[in-house]
């Protein structure tokens, strides 16, 4: 009892910055440091990520910013997908593995250039994946999952057995680009365009029934909207991202092989989502540029780095379930300090 | 009112398993008018209701919809006819504020027909007519209501926003499945009149309902559903009276209480 008296009792106040009005999305902006506060965060993502290739100086490390990139795209199309529509996919490496076989195939024997291939196995690989998941699309949860892993998988075998497509060997002298700094910055402008297309998107009128289907798929249909329609729109989009993925991969290593039908592209965009912070978009893409670059340092402990992997996932889901992103999100729209009680 | 049936129901049957959940029901509800349905637990009422609006498959039976066989057609179709309904388990958008989850349904083929591609035509974008609709529905416009979060809301307008969505595709039909139950008096008697708006409006409206006294009050004719099957059908007034009614439903002496409130 008298102890207390002596001592200041403190208590941790949380206000929520008041440029939110009523609602998300509707924001009443009065100063310049109220634009800033809206503005610099998504400004600082851009630059940051436009001055990467210039400040990183080595070949090897460039080629893997855009390898990150490719992953981010997978990243984006997941948590799209996941967090937004309702669907699980681990089809990351069926989408890769569609797009870049279709873009090796139109490079080679069409003698098509990057400029072409890659927007053709774009929309192509997006269709194809999309007609070919669409017997899964009424399925739910973790059985939509093992049809999207089930397709690359067979694939690759199917390759493998039938010596198709090159067969084991892939196919080999696919055009490569120019120079490297158009190969960085193209993708990179890529994955900009995509990430603030996918934030719009979900937030128009369209977007909101993707949510709809994602909260409760029969309240959908009873407002008249066909679930499969929606959801098909949604793999459409996705795939086309993985595709687009997959293709300019092929234009990268110039060479297109079963390798990419391989499950890291199916798994590390879903680790990418858990510690970036589902539901956020940004977080997942931010999360490909911290474990894509881990994963390469850990290339020296060969089969080893799976461990560090699974150890630092874990750390993830156990002090930061909420992912990265979620957290800092909050951070930034409220602002704690102190109170005397 | 007019007499001719907008939607008929022929010989209507469903099964669960060994469950008999819907036996040869068959009924017809007038244009214009708010047709009841009432029915111990169990008896097949929202049975019914899914088999109309597509979301179960009748086992045998006709539906159909001025005339015209809509039978075992895919729930989305149905609701582009005007065919409505709400849910007796409420099923809002929880992750999106009220306005927003009338979006969904004014992007539909039938509201966007209706009402342009941005929604509301002449009247604004969509998330505009959402506010008139909820607010028509009784979520007041300068409250913060119609901008909360709908897993935040209370019952009450949870059931207001199941309306809303049927009334966002500007329907023919509504087909409520217990918009009363689970709200407090001073909220039915708030929602009574609402009904009554929609009859006005020209919607027909079929009614599954616990309440009988504020459904008997609304109510132009009333079916009675006892283990699947049709019991009777009539006025309330009649209904009430019938001596299968009172054995079947509530036992007698519990609907005499009510005949006598209503
Ligand atoms: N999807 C289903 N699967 C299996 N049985 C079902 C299903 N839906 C309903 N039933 C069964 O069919 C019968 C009728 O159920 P229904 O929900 O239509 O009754 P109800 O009249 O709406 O009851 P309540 O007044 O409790 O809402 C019940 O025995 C129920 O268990
Ligand atoms: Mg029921």
């Amino acid at each position: 009892m008298n102890k207390e008296i002596g001592t200041i009792e403190r208590r941790k106040e949380r206000l929520d910055r008041g440029i939110k009005v009523r609602t998300e999305g509707i924001y009443a902006i009065s100063s310049l440091e109220e634009v800033s506060y809206l503005v610099l965060p998504r400004l600082i993502l851009i630059i940051g990520l436009l001055l990467l290739p210039a400040i990183i100086p080595s070949l090897y490390w460039k080629r893997v910013i855009s390898i990150t990139c490719i992953y981010a795209l997978l990243a984006l199309g997941f948590d799209f997908l996941a967090n937004f529509v309702g669907l699980v996919s681990l089809g990351g490496a069926f989408y890769i593995g569609v797009g870049g076989y279709m873009a090796a195939i139109l490079n080679k024997s069409m003698g098509l250039s990057p400029i072409l291939t890659i927007p053709i196995a774009t929309l192509f690989g997006a269709i194809i994946c999309t007609l070919l998941l669409l017997p899964a699309l009424p399925l739910r949860g973790v059985y939509f999952a093992i049809v999207t892993l089930m397709y690359p998988l067979a694939i690759a075998r199917i390759i493998e057995a039938l010596n198709i497509l090159g067969g084991t060997d892939g196919i080999l002298g696919v055009a490569g680009f120019p120079t490297r700094w158009i190969e960085q910055y193209i993708i990179i402008l890529i994955i900009i365009f995509a990430l603030f297309g996918l934030r719009r998107l979900v937030n128009e009128d369209i977007g909101l029934v993707f949510r709809g289907v994602k909260d409760n798929d029969q309240a959908v249909r009873a407002s008249g909207l066909s679930i499969t329609l929606y959801k098909s729109i949604a793999v459409f989009i996705a795939s086309g991202l993985g595709s687009l993925g997959g293709a300019y991969l092929s234009h990268i290593y110039m060479w297109s092989g079963i390798s990419q039908f391989a499950l890291d592209f199916s798994i590390i965009p879903i680790a990418a989502t858990v510690i970036g912070g589902g539901g956020t978009l940004v977080g997942p893409l931010l999360g490909c540029f911290f474990l894509v670059p881990i994963s390469e340092f850990l290339r020296a402990f060969g089969t080893l780095r799976i461990v560090f992997y699974s150890i630092i996932l874990l750390t993830f889901i156990m002090f930061r379930s909420e992912g990265i992103m979620v957290y800092a999100q909050r951070k930034y729209h409220q602002f704690e300090r102190w109170v005397k009680v | 009112m007019k007499q001719e049936p907008i939607l008929q129901v022929i010989e209507a049957s469903k099964s669960f398993g060994g469950v008999q959940a819907l036996v040869n029901v068959s009924f017809e509800v007038r244009e214009g008018e708010v047709f009841g349905i009432i029915g111990p637990n169990g008896s097949g009422k929202t049975t019914l209701i899914n088999c109309i609006t597509g979301f179960v498959k009748m086992d045998s039976g006709k539906v159909l919809y001025r005339g015209k066989e809509i039978t075992n057609r895919p729930p989305n179709y149905i609701a582009n006819l005007g065919i409505t309904r709400t849910f007796q388990i409420m099923r809002p958008y929880y992750s999106l504020p009220a306005y927003k989850n009338l979006i969904v349904p004014l992007f539909s083929p039938r509201a966007r027909k209706k009402g342009g591609w941005r929604g509301g035509g002449k009247l604004g974008d969509r998330e505009t007519v959402s506010i008139d609709i909820l607010e028509e529905i009784g979520f007041e416009r300068d409250s913060f209501v119609p901008y909360k979060l709908a897993s935040s809301l209370p019952t009450g307008y949870l059931k207001r926003l199941e309306l809303a969505r049927c009334l966002a595709l500007k329907p023919e039909i509504i087909l409520c499945d217990e918009v009363f139950s689970g709200l407090s008096m001073s909220e039915i008697a708030s929602m009574v009149p609402l009904i009554e708006k929609l009859q006005m409006d020209g919607i027909t409206l079929v009614m599954i309902e616990h309440r009988l006294r504020e459904l008997f009050r609304v109510a132009n004719r009333v079916m009675v559903l006892n283990f699947g099957a049709k019991l009777t059908e009539g006025t309330p007034q009649d209904v009430m009276q019938d001596e299968k009614v009172k054995e079947a439903y509530l036992g007698s002496e519990k609907l005499l209480d009510y005949t006598f409130e209503a």
